[in-house]
């Protein structure tokens, strides 16, 4: 408490003010040793001659408030009491939310991507913008080398392969294992390696801390944070968090790279279900086109096979085929299905027989499943495309004339894997340009939609369809009937849906020489990616 | 870039008009032998992509609208156009010394078949340095978005051409930033000026393939971390009158059908095939009323109706039927006041003809 008369001096201080203001009754309010803010304060107050609100600073420091009371003669009583106790915890409060901010921040960008590098890119630059003046990420070991990811503060981020000595900084062959960080003291900024300092990283560093990115069980990498030697050394507090942001952007690293493994291991087991790219072959255009049942699956029940004659005068040797059920489980069978007709090439000339061996083989596997297919061999002789055509409970194959009529192939016989014996009747067609065979699968008829909702899309309207297809290279056949049937579905649920067309090009053999198995060098879409 | 002297225009559009007559004859070897020539000649590959190639699908647009070509004439051209792409992008290589650019994904949004517009863009921008992933028309976002985990684009770009798509383009453009990857649109769909792209949040939108490839070389802004819901974009879809029209599109198709066979009983007379023209007609008025109340705007769905009228006229179908279909609309749909709004609009905007029989529309 200090009492200060009209003219500014000092008349009485309490011992608690006296120890914090070594000043005496009789000093002047203007003397150097009242805190400023304070004089300042009573300066005001005497001039606006009303009372003031409190006001607050800092006193030998400390945080004071201080409150006066005007009394009539002018004197003034400044009560001071102390908040530096509030201030500190308001001001933590403070920190403590953003932080909390910037954590929930880091998740939710670091949650939304499943891709390792862009992660690690996220992570870096995050660390570098909040945390430090720089951040490096150390991803576990490839070989000997490190995938290192930099990232300055003002937000630049580059990413390299780099050999990396784990022992050239202090506790990153210790974080790499997973073990908890050493304190940032322990580390000497001096002795970092050239390549733990990003490019273009000014002056000298201050102070470093390594702390480990924790995965699932383990590491997925380690976070090396620099900062600047003009800038304050990293404090305890900032290590915790630190550690607290390393821990989330860990966990989305980890579930990022075992997305990644995963997609790979996937992509590896799927390469040999996913239908095939088609192309020209002996002057003969094939081309196919597949819809799994489920939009995010790129496999399921139907699958198709183009096995190239060894020279023009060899049948190419065409399969269509749909096994009961969809999904993966009924893609399993698909390849096994599609293993056993390879097997059989060197029979293909005698479908009853093919059929009969695949019978039997489906028979003695431990699926339960059945199979429909049909069977093709083509061969091209004097312009004209010749077919050995043979339903094995399929439906037929339709053959567009290249006057617009649609026929359908007279074949018929028994599914295979359900009976001891199978017996087809196997058509014989002949293309003449610009006539295409298509073979399809009975997700195609079996569409449901339509303006009404709830109509197949029948084979009635397939053939209405496909009348105006003639003369139309292979690849606008498929494209148009899946276009015709994902239209009618109108985005409703669906069944496994391939076509195949293979069709004798109007423009003559051999004319597009030039493209004949280079589709992969263009724009096409890639593989495993397409329906 | 080849600079446009008159004999340049003059050699394109002789160009031009031979692969548009071997296109529409079906001829592929024919339409591959012009466009080698032209390259050969020096008409420059960009130019072979956007001004010849593109050019003549344009054309085969317009002469499908003025029933000159029939909708499998127009698909057979598009796929002979495809593969003429595809001759020339092995035959004529990017050009060498082009930047390194980054990785990139083009694709359809899920629905979308007309494909040629991206497949362009694709080129043109491989021509630029860009490393492509070209994933085709009709991309369903779990494919496209998986597509993106495991490839980390700079950026991705989408086309639509039918204003129908915008729902899915929305969903694809929201999918796509929630992943932080920036998103380009272009096509048709958008709008002439893009509007539809700045409604639906994309991060850019490109009138054609050089804008796209310069607004691409400037460089797009990465979306923000905080996810959002197309509702976020377009607060109007909580009268559900979108949703409701959509999911009920079925039973409007058959109580239009009724309603139309009520007013004109010679309806009944209709051959099956007849009849499910009509129906596909209704099915597309309510689905561009459907968009049109998604986006909002009457003056999508005033515009494909006045289109639609034009179409029918080339076709010699009297477009009254058309005013027929929107009264029988509004009749179901009294209950939704956007919708009814909309579909006045629509009426008022059709010329004024003497309503006396409805034909089927024909495709």
């Amino acid at each position: 408490m200090l009492v200060v008369d009209a003219d500014g001096a000092l008349i009485e201080t309490n011992e608690a003010a006296r120890r914090l203001i070594p000043l005496v009754p009789g000093d002047f309010v203007t003397s150097a040793a009242m805190p400023a803010w304070l004089a300042a304060a009573d300066r005001a107050l005497r001039q606006a001659g009303t009372p003031a609100d409190a006001v607050s600073g800092e006193v030998a420091g400390r945080s004071f408030e201080a409150y006066p009371s005007s009394c009539d003669d002018g004197t003034v009583v400044w009560w001071l009491l102390e908040d530096t106790d509030r201030r500190l915890a308001e001001q933590a409060l403070r920190g403590e939310r953003e932080r909390a901010a910037l954590l929930a921040e880091v998740s939710s960008a670091l949650l939304s991507s499943l891709n390792v590098e862009r992660c690690m890119t996220v992570t870096a630059r995050m660390a570098a913008g909040h945390l430090a003046d720089a951040a490096i990420i150390v991803a576990p070991a490839q070989g000997r080398r490190h995938q290192l990811t930099y990232a300055r503060a003002d937000g630049e981020v580059t990413q390299t392969m780099l050999p990396v000595e784990p022992r050239s900084v202090a506790g990153l062959a210790e974080a790499l294992q997973g073990f908890p960080p050493v304190p940032a003291r322990w580390i000497d900024p001096a002795e970092l390696p050239d390549w733990a300092v990003p490019e273009g990283f000014d002056g000298p560093i201050g102070s470093v801390i390594v702390t480990p990115l924790p995965g699932h069980g383990v590491p997925a990498g380690v976070l090396i944070l620099l900062r600047s030697s003009t800038h304050q050394a990293f404090t305890d507090g900032e290590e915790v968090f630190a550690r607290l942001f390393a821990a989330r952007a860990g966990v989305a690293l980890s579930a990022a790279r075992l997305y990644a493994e995963q997609r790979s291991i996937t992509t590896t087991l799927m390469r040999d279900l996913l239908p095939p790219r088609l192309e020209r072959v002996h002057g003969v255009e094939y081309a196919g086109a597949y819809r799994a049942a489920r939009d995010h699956e790129r496999v399921g029940g139907d699958f198709y096979d183009v096995h190239p004659g060894t020279d023009a005068g060899e049948e190419t040797f065409v399969v269509l085929g749909d096994v009961a059920g969809k999904g993966l489980e009924a893609a399993v069978l698909t390849g096994k299905i599609r293993s056993v007709l390879q097997a059989l090439l060197p029979l293909s000339g005698d479908h009853q027989q093919v059929l009969s061996l695949l019978n039997g083989a489906l028979l003695n596997s431990h699926h339960t499943r059945f199979a429909t297919l049909v069977l093709a061999s083509v061969t091209r002789r004097a312009g004209h495309v010749r077919l050995r055509l043979t339903s094995a409970g399929h439906l037929p194959p339709l053959i567009i004339r290249s006057d617009g009529r649609v026929e359908e192939a007279p074949t018929q016989g028994q599914l295979v894997g359900a009976m001891p014996a199978v017996t087809a009747r196997t058509a014989h067609v002949s293309l003449a340009p610009g006539e295409t065979c298509l073979l399809y699968t009975d997700g195609i008829t079996e569409a449901s939609g339509g303006p009404l909702g709830d109509q197949f899309f029948g084979e009635e309207r397939l053939r209405a369809a496909l009348g105006p297809c003639a003369r139309m290279p292979a690849e606008a056949v498929v494209e148009r009937v899946q276009m015709l049937a994902a239209q009618w579905l109108g985005g409703g649920r669906h069944d496994d849906m391939a076509t195949l067309a293979i069709t004798n090009p109007a423009g003559g053999h051999g004319a597009l020489h030039s493209v004949d198995g280079h589709h992969a060098t263009a724009a096409r879409p890639k593989a495993g990616v397409r329906r | 870039m080849t600079t446009d002297t008159g004999a340049a225009v003059q050699e394109r559009a002789e160009v031009s008009e031979r692969l548009w007559t071997a296109v529409i004859a079906k001829d592929e070897s024919a339409a591959v032998r012009e466009v080698f020539a032209a390259a050969d000649a020096g008409v420059g590959r960009e130019s072979l992509l956007l001004e010849v190639l593109g050019g003549v699908q344009r054309r085969v647009g317009t002469e499908w609208a003025a029933d000159r070509i029939s909708v499998a004439e127009e698909h057979a051209a598009t796929a002979i156009i495809d593969r003429v792409i595809a001759a020339l992008a092995h035959r004529v290589p990017a050009p060498a010394g082009m930047p390194d650019r980054p990785r990139i994904t083009v694709a359809c949004v899920d629905g979308e078949w007309h494909v040629l517009p991206a497949r362009l863009l694709a080129e043109v921008l491989t021509g630029r340095g860009w490393q492509v992933d070209f994933l085709g028309a009709h991309t369903t976002t779990p494919h496209l978005i998986a597509h993106l985990h495991a490839t980390n684009p700079a950026a991705t770009l989408l086309s639509a051409s039918l204003p129908l798509h915008l729902p899915s383009a929305h969903t694809a453009v929201t999918a796509v930033q929630s992943i932080g990857i920036p998103v380009m649109v272009g096509g048709a769909a958008f709008g002439a000026d893009g509007r539809y792209a700045r409604l639906i949040g994309a991060d850019a939108w490109a009138p054609d393939a050089r804008a796209a490839a310069g607004l691409l070389a400037d460089g797009l802004i990465r979306p923000g971390p905080t996810p959002r819901q197309q509702v976020d974009d377009l607060p109007h879809l909580a009268d559900q009158e979108y949703t409701l029209i959509k999911g009920n599109r079925s039973a409007l198709v058959r109580q239009g059908l009724a309603e139309l066979e009520a007013r004109w009983p010679g309806m009944r007379a209709y051959t099956e095939a007849q009849r499910e023209r009509t129906a596909e007609d209704l099915a597309h008025i309510v689905d561009f009323l459907a968009t049109a109340l998604y986006v909002d705007d009457p003056e999508l769905f005033t515009g494909f109706i006045t289109w639609t009228a034009e179409i029918l006229k080339a076709r010699r179908v009297p477009p009254h039927s058309l005013r027929t279909g929107l009264e029988i609309l509004a009749g179901e749909l009294h209950d939704f006041p956007r919708a009814l709004g909309f579909l006045k609009a629509a009426a008022e905007a059709l010329p004024a003809t003497p309503t006396t029989r409805p034909s089927p529309a024909q495709e």
